[in-house]
């Protein structure tokens, strides 16, 4: 009993209760970042924004998932009934799964895998597997269109991020994440934007791409597509789609924030290093960084007008794809000839 | 020199920088948007929102029953009928306009020559049934009792220009 218990039961426990304490803060951020985007994007177009629920409107992100819940679920007649259900629970699942590598500090990660970059990579491609699926099990036209866009927009993408992410792995020499954010400390010079500078750029637009946001969210398009492949799609199913969208933002400015600019570092050397103020102080300048990943994410929406299709295809591969294979080239000479 | 511009311009993404900035210092901006319940855009003095029907500060009602609103009414919105009173004035015994038919020209109040039948300053008078507009005698007389300060303080700012 005693074998099973400390065997079995406590560290599954204590995985259970890790796995809580990371996944309702993401939810309750992911809630309040529907409510930044608007109160931001209403502040840049001279409007008001959400402001009648709650004081400046903050209890709406409740409001809204109260008025999601009691909506009813529809089931197209011709949709393919199992897929058309497990489609958005794969695109939420799949948002969610992906923040067991992201380390919040030195060591504070539930999954300390050595292969946390390439398991990150692996589940951010899976994701189109949920917007196919919902496309296709939707039965209409436009759904279709719309998933066949993203699937499309989301693999020419990912070959352009593949490589910006191996100029990162050739300087740093190692897959963890946790490793690749010490491997930058000492300011904010060190930072691998500096070196890597254009990768960052096309990093962060191929995130953009990745979680089928504004400049690049064709495949959602209101405009030509109602709502691309979430149009048939209502209550807790469309929530579902919508929390794993946003989810994929915040997750996508943590990469970000990782590879690029020092994750839980602070941007000089000082504060507490060690203990629960060290790990306090990590996350304070962790989650700064992705607040202002993520509201750079909700300016760009409200600047740039939509890409259209053939636009979209020859950023993908005739500019990004280019220039990441030029730079990881470059990179690995500089590495091999100079090495650190 | 030309193609070394556009091609730094199109390298550094200056457009797009540009662009972010401008909607950058957009958010700093006064908003452009009234929080409506609460907060209201200026009204001209001659703005031409729901009827009244006014009274002289004696109390006696001004309309003469001569029925000229009626006839100028283009949407024919307005039904008046009148009798002499007891006391040998001509009044009318009914006064009805029909606010679903109204167009607010405002030849009613341009037509009145005691200045009886007003368009105020209200506009926040919508109503859940159909019945609930078609205003009657009372109706319109309470209206002008309840907005008669800003009637006659808007009456008195447009007179210079009549």
């Amino acid at each position: 009993m005693a074998e099973f218990w400390n065997g079995y039961l406590l560290p599954g426990i204590l995985i259970l209760a890790q796995i809580l304490v990371l996944v309702v803060p993401l939810l309750l951020a992911v809630a309040y970042l529907t409510l930044m985007e608007r109160k931001v994007l209403a502040a840049m177009q001279l409007r008001m924004g959400p402001n009648v629920v709650g004081p400046f409107g903050l209890f709406q992100p409740w409001a809204d998932a109260v008025k999601l819940m009691f909506k009813e679920p529809i089931l197209p007649t011709g949709a393919n009934k199992v897929v058309f259900v497990i489609a958005p629970m794969i695109t939420f699942i799949l948002a969610l799964i992906a923040w067991a590598v992201i380390p919040l500090g030195t060591g504070l990660v539930i999954a300390n895998i050595n292969v946390g970059i390439l398991y990150l990579f692996a589940i951010s491609s899976l994701g189109v597997y949920g917007i196919i699926m919902a496309g296709w099990a939707s039965n209409s036209r436009y759904a279709f269109l719309g998933a066949l866009r993203s699937s499309a927009q989301m693999v020419s993408y990912e070959v352009s991020m593949g490589f910006v992410i191996i100029t990162v792995l050739l300087l740093v020499g190692s897959l963890n994440l946790g490793h690749i954010v010490e491997a930058q400390h000492g300011g904010f010079w060190k930072w691998h934007w500096v070196p890597l500078f254009p990768m960052f750029i096309v990093f962060f637009i191929s995130a953009l791409a990745e979680t089928n946001r504004h400049p690049f969210d064709l495949p959602e398009a209101e405009a030509e597509l109602v709502a691309g492949y979430q149009v048939e799609y209502s209550s807790m199913s469309f929530a579902l789609f919508f929390l794993g969208e946003y989810a994929n933002m915040i997750l996508m400015s943590a990469m970000t924030a990782i590879l690029f600019m020092g994750g839980w570092l602070p941007p000089f050397e000082f504060g507490p290093t060690a203990g629960v103020l060290g790990a306090l102080w990590g996350f304070f300048w962790f989650f700064l960084k992705i607040f202002v990943l993520l509201f750079v994410f909700i300016w760009i929406r409200a600047t740039l007008p939509r890409y259209r299709y053939d636009q979209l295809m020859r950023i993908g591969w005739k500019v990004f794809l280019p220039l990441s294979l030029i730079y990881l080239v470059i990179v690995a000479g500089f590495v091999t000839y100079w090495p650190r | 020199m030309g193609f070394l511009d556009r091609t730094g311009r199109t390298l550094f993404l200056a457009e797009l920088a540009s662009g972010m900035a401008l909607t950058f210092r957009y958010m700093f901006k006064k908003r452009a948007t009234v929080n409506y319940p609460y907060q209201k855009g200026p009204l001209s003095p001659r703005f031409r929102g729901e009827h009244a029907l006014r009274r002289y500060p004696s109390g006696e009602e001004r309309c003469i029953a001569c029925k000229l609103c009626e006839a100028i009414c283009p949407a024919q919105a307005i039904t008046i009928e009148a009798e002499p009173r007891d006391d040998g004035s001509r009044r009318t015994t009914r006064y009805d306009i029909d606010m679903t038919k109204c167009i607010y020209c405002g030849f009613c109040q341009e037509a009145c020559p005691v200045d009886a039948i007003v368009e105020g300053p209200n506009f926040e008078y919508s109503a859940e049934t159909r019945e609930e507009l078609f205003y009657d005698k009372n109706k319109l007389l309470a209206n002008g009792d309840r907005w008669e300060y800003e009637i006659a303080r808007n009456l008195e700012a447009d007179a210079p220009y009549r």
